[in-house]
């Protein structure tokens, strides 16, 4: 990678990052078409293992980000692409909640929020569904994937019990062949 | 409600939520901010992930650094971004690593399975507990309740893009809340 890759990735990501609203992911399709078949910097392998891997990782999941750029170019692509993706939607963000907080009382600002309240919250469930749809394709998995969501549901609401140790557990009964 | 007595405090808090949110950190950001630490009420939590949805960028993310920046200005929200990014991001790395080594393995796939089965049940589970904050909105409580159930129905099941849905749901929803509080 010369030094005009790494300004031209840096630069990708960084028009990416005032477009993701709800997230990087809804980015995904855009950073395939750059990655894998603009430029051949990663396979088609290479790219979907990278957000899966990402997804099983601790962390918020904007960190599926620094794992493509570390594909494309070891630890300085995934300082780069992390940078890019960031900068931008870090400052609109200060700059949106220092106003936010100063108008607090607005009632444009009030109706915003009571407006948006009702679609954050189907947003929540919408992907809580998602997430669950690819293991309620899987034939040989479907009932056990469905307990299991079931069995977690039941166990967040109504007991404290750390979420660690319920993702871990998921992970037990898997690897032992239940789910 | 409690408060963050110094930096070095947001930092290890936000990475402590980090470290624990396999599969997404909106669960545990829920149950860490607004149940163990009580840094902030469920309207406030729910309230402020509003903003830091229509806001570009990881919504979760940008929610750390508005929690930050209440507490302790453009420095809090810096401590919080670094909390919530530094360790996970030299985790995953790591497991890029291993991954070459792993991916032979089917109990490793059915491992990730059994796990992102229940990041799905902590997700729902998480919007379940929310759900009561729409109880106080000013849109009244059949108005509220339906415009989330829209939400789910045209995003989760008919796959509508989110800027549709955005300025459906959303901007209907703001039109009349603007209407019932001016």
């Amino acid at each position: 990678m010369s030094g005009a890759d790494f300004l031209s990735l840096f630069l990708h990501f960084l028009v990416l990052s005032p477009m993701s609203i709800g997230g990087a992911i809804t980015t995904v399709p855009e950073m395939h078409r750059f990655l894998v078949e603009q430029t051949n910097w990663l396979t088609e392998t290479e790219f979907t293992t990278s957000i899966a891997l990402a997804q099983a990782a601790p962390g918020p999941n904007i960190l599926f980000v620094a794992v493509l750029g570390w594909n494309v170019a070891g630890l300085a692509g995934a300082v780069t692409a992390m940078g890019g993706i960031m900068l931008p939607s870090t400052l609109l963000t200060l700059s949106a909640t220092r106003w936010a907080r100063a108008n607090r009382e607005h009632v444009a600002l009030r109706s915003f929020s009571a407006g948006m309240m009702p679609l954050t919250l189907g947003l929540i469930i919408a992907t809580g569904w998602l997430l669950a749809l690819p293991f309620l394709r899987e034939d040989g998995h479907r009932w056990g994937t469905l307990a299991l969501i079931a069995v977690t549901v039941g166990l967040t609401l109504k007991t404290r019990l750390g979420l660690v140790w319920m993702v871990l557990g998921g992970g037990v009964l898997g690897a032992l062949g239940f789910v | 409600m409690n408060r963050p007595e110094s930096l070095a405090d947001l930092y290890v808090a936000f990475t402590r939520l980090a470290l624990q949110g396999f599969g997404g950190v909106l669960a545990v950001a829920q149950r860490e901010l607004v149940e163990r630490l009580g840094w902030m009420t469920r309207e406030e939590f729910v309230e402020t992930l509003a903003i830091a949805q229509v806001l570009p960028g990881p919504n979760v993310v940008n929610l750390s650094m508005m929690v930050g920046d209440r507490f302790f200005g453009t420095r809090g929200a810096m401590a919080a971004l670094a909390g919530m990014l530094s360790m996970p991001a030299v985790i995953v790395l790591c497991l890029a690593v291993a991954y070459g080594e792993l991916r032979n393995y089917p109990v490793a796939a059915d491992a990730l399975r059994g796990m992102g089965a229940v990041a799905a049940g902590l997700v729902l589970a998480t919007g379940i507990k929310l759900l009561p904050a729409l109880n106080k909105s000013p849109l009244g409580r059949p108005l509220a309740f339906g415009l989330a159930m829209a939400a789910f129905v045209l995003i989760g099941l008919l796959r509508w893009p989110l800027v549709t849905v955005l300025a459906l749901v959303g901007g209907g929803g703001m039109a009349v809340a603007w209407w019932k509080l001016k």
